[in-house]
């Protein structure tokens, strides 16, 4: 126990070091804990002891970040985007595969080679988004085209776990580690290990679209947050057991169980709760990798390892100038989409360890190879600044008409609360042909919603990290409708600090919470039940007989004294009470004379109007 | 019988004596339909659809109104500009209003105020023309209009009381078909020579 906590209390520390530090220096938290893992392991400080378990317990990262790209992939989206990913994507990965385990079949027997193009085809999903998004890249035409490529590059990752298995050629190193957990699969018989393995495939479609739902619903409706993090996390760990257990992927099994949770309103929640396990667990994989280059070896075979790292770069850079050719990306942009992913990936030290358990490649082929993709990796963002300098030089007019910054189907509106207030206000938005993503912490609400058709999420609003995927970086407006004042001063005391483009709209139940917002500077904010007040009112006045027009005027006339004097009366609300409630009567006594003098027949003022025989007299 | 349609506007109704009185003198009456704008549609969201099925039902359209700024309060220019709709009521398709009688029952300023030497240099009829062209281009029968001159500045109530029997007995000749409508045409308002327009 004390040693573990010893192990954690040093991983945790290296990456709470060293990350803020690269995050400094520009060069993005993925290599921040490669910097990390190298300075507390046996090349630097010799800090932690069993490198191999540590990798092996941390891989499940990797599992939780397919699992968090299948939830994004929504069948829709997949669909939308099948051109760039199926053709951009597939070309990338089966040219570069190609080209490498050609040069590769030169050196080693075929099955080999091949495993080494494939691993190496694959770039580095965390360093390129990361720095694409610091960097405000994420909407260019190349920003898309790579998000594409990376997207075809992580599905791809599964056919080739799938595969590798079947190109062994030598006896696999030291047992599967992923071995069977709850009962031995491979003493059944053969077509019942198929009945097995599809059944598995099967519960988790069925699991996922008709007991996730009610379940999520149920351990929502007890507002521990907690527990739903814990379901969260059982979903992920269940998944991968079933599936280490029937000898598939657990990486495959977390995606598809991502995919067909998608859809499901708490998808954002799921995310948002595994998002930081994620973080951490790749972080920990990150300074596992970083500890595990061995320093002896590198500069042993300093010569070889140089030329690995130069080749798969140039092949990989060239590839992707290829792909941008024939998929038409412009000049400048072909630039960024091919320096953008021209580095290996980590999904590479995945598949090198899987390829060693399962006998497909030798420590000794791979040891070099690892190195030659971390240092790859440390290159990335190094290429990325390389990049922007020579394009400032090399483009001094400005940039001509690019297919840029188009919204890629990016909700405006996000709505907070979807109550009685935010229903009908939800639905005329969706009226007007404006999709808000909606969230709200009323999971049975939720799930009516749900049943109409209505595009709504379970969540806390008031959590940064569902602000986030929910969208708020690109949405224009958020609309508050939770009633509750607390929680709305906190959201928008959140949102003004994170999101300052944000323009807010928002609901008070009463005149104090209209003054509380308009502390915070809120100017857009309705009365709950104001405005149905008034339509009631007037309602009133005409069963009472009077005109209609009459009635509605009077009406129009009240709310717009009543707003008008807001302002002054806000200026004295806290100032002094007694002040404060003369002044209010004093403008309700004004507004009952008003509206007496638009009831009653003030014909002086128009007979003159139209006495007057010409406008010039 | 024909049925004839009153489109009424005021925007302050109930400070108008001489329309009040116009309104009472008509509105009970057996085929006619007295249809006030301001009332039916506050926030001027009119229901064209609805209006157009009433057009159709009646032989005989009348906009009683008080002649403001030589024209109709806003809201009967926004029944005007969406009822009347291109393919229904105008244009080679448009036949529905086709046949069907056209006038203006108003209050306005001084006879004086009318001439081509007074204050405006317009007549009334003059000043009406756009409504002329409306009816001409629906294919309807347009009438000089039934006006009540002078009501502004406050009349005698034996005064409105006269103007509204001549409204009431107008109304119920006309939905009768005892009007001479050669005759009625060539007057300067229908009810200048009541007498003569009537038939019987």
């Amino acid at each position: 126990m004390e040693l573990f906590l010893l192990q954690l209390f040093i991983f945790l520390a290296a990456a709470a070091v060293a990350v803020p530090i690269a995050k400094k220096f520009g060069l993005g938290s993925v290599l921040g804990y490669l910097i990390a893992g190298i300075l507390i392991g046996p090349f630097g400080l010799s800090l932690i002891a069993d490198i191999e378990q540590v990798m092996h317990f941390t891989e499940f990262g990797v599992v939780m970040m397919l699992f968090l790209v299948g939830l994004e992939l929504k069948p829709s989206l997949l669909w939308q985007m099948r051109t760039p990913i199926l053709g951009m994507g597939g070309f990338q990965v089966i040219a570069t595969s190609m080209a490498i385990a050609g040069i590769a079949a030169f050196f080693l027997p075929w099955q080999q080679a091949l495993a080494i193009g494939m691993t190496l085809s694959l770039s580095s999903t965390a360093i390129v988004l990361q720095t694409l998004r610091e960097k405000g890249l994420m909407n260019t035409s190349a920003g898309r085209s790579v998000f594409s490529v990376l997207l075809f590059q992580d599905l791809a990752v599964i056919p080739m776990l799938a595969a590798f298995p079947l190109l062994a050629t030598v006896v696999a190193h030291g047992a599967d580690h992923h071995g069977p957990a709850l009962f031995d699969i491979a003493a059944l018989p053969g077509y019942l290990r198929i009945l097995v393995t599809l059944g598995a495939i099967f519960s988790i479609f069925f699991l996922g679209k008709f007991a996730a739902r009610p379940i999520f619903r149920t351990i929502a409706a007890t507002r521990v947050r907690e527990i739903f993090v814990a379901a969260a996390l059982a979903i992920v760990v269940g998944i991968s057991l079933l599936m280490i257990a029937v000898g598939l992927s657990p990486a495959l099994g977390a995606f598809l169980a991502g995919v067909v949770l998608a859809d499901s309103e708490y998808r954002h929640e799921l995310e948002s709760d595994i998002e930081p396990f994620k973080g951490l667990l790749l972080g920990i994989f990150f300074i596992s990798i970083g500890a595990s280059l061995n320093f002896t070896m590198i500069l042993e075979k300093i010569t070889l390892i140089a030329a690995l790292v130069v080749g798969l770069i140039a092949i990989k850079w060239l590839i992707l100038i290829a792909t941008g050719l024939i998929f038409k990306i412009g000049g400048k942009q072909r630039s960024l989409f091919a320096v953008a992913l021209a580095q290996g990936g980590e999904f590479a030290f995945v598949l090198f360890q899987f390829s060693k358990a399962n006998g497909v490649l030798t420590a000794e082929t791979i040891d070099p190879l690892i190195s030659a993709v971390a240092i790859s990796m440390f290159l990335a963002p190094l290429l990325f600044i390389a990049y922007e300098k020579i394009s400032e030089k090399s483009t001094p007019a400005p940039e001509t008409a690019e297919a840029d910054h188009i919204e890629r189907g990016g909700q405006k509106v996000i709505m907070a609360g979807f109550g009685r207030m935010g229903t009908d206000l939800g639905r005329l938005l969706i009226s007007a042909g404006i999709r808000p993503v909606i969230l709200d912490h009323d999971a049975a609400n939720v799930e009516v919603l749900r049943k109409f058709g209505f595009e709504v999420y379970y969540g806390d609003i008031t959590r940064l990290d569902l602000l986030e995927s929910a969208g708020a970086a690109e949405a224009e407006v958020l609309v508050i409708t939770i009633g509750d004042i607390e929680k709305t001063r906190e959201l928008i005391e959140l949102v003004r600090k994170h999101y300052p483009h944000l323009k807010i709209a928002a609901n008070a139940l009463d005149r104090g919470s209209v003054y509380e917002l308009m502390d915070l500077g809120i100017t857009t904010i309705r009365r709950e039940t104001f405005g149905s007040a008034l339509s009631l009112g007037e309602d009133t006045l005409r069963l009472l007989g009077v005109h209609p027009y009459e009635a509605y005027k009077l009406k129009r006339l009240f709310r717009k004294k009543d707003e008008e004097t807001m302002p002054e009366l806000y200026k004295i609300h806290r100032k002094d009470e007694e002040q404060y409630i003369s002044m209010y009567q004093k403008h309700n006594a004004d507004l009952e004379k008003l509206m007496a003098l638009d009831m009653q027949a003030d014909m002086e003022e128009l007979n003159k109007a139209w006495l007057s025989i010409s406008p010039e007299e | 019988m024909k049925k004839i349609l009153i489109v009424f506007a005021h925007p302050a109704f109930n400070r108008s004596c001489i329309n009040s009185a116009l309104r009472k003198a008509v509105e009970n009456l057996e085929n006619i339909t007295f249809h006030d704008l301001y009332s039916s549609y506050p926030n001027f969201l009119i229901d064209v659809d609805h209006e157009q099925r009433l057009c159709e039902a009646h032989d005989v359209i009348i906009f009683q109104h008080p002649f403001y700024w030589y024209s109709t309060p806003a809201i009967m220019k926004e029944w005007l500009d969406l009822v009347l709709q291109h393919g229904w009521a105008y244009g080679s398709k448009g036949n529905a209003l086709s046949g069907k009688l056209f006038l203006n029952v108003l209050s306005a300023g001084d006879q004086a105020t009318y001439l081509k030497k007074g204050d405006n240099p317009f007549s009334l009829k003059h000043l009406l023309s756009p409504f002329c062209a409306t009816a001409k281009l629906c294919k309807m029968t347009w009438l000089p209009p039934f006006a009540v001159l002078a009501a502004h500045s406050g009349m005698p109530q034996q005064e409105i009381n006269s103007h509204a029997e001549d409204y009431r007995r107008f109304i119920i000749a006309l939905r009768d078909n005892r009007i001479n409508l050669g005759k009625a045409v060539k007057s300067s308002h229908i009810n200048s020579d009541l007498k003569g327009v009537l038939k019987g």
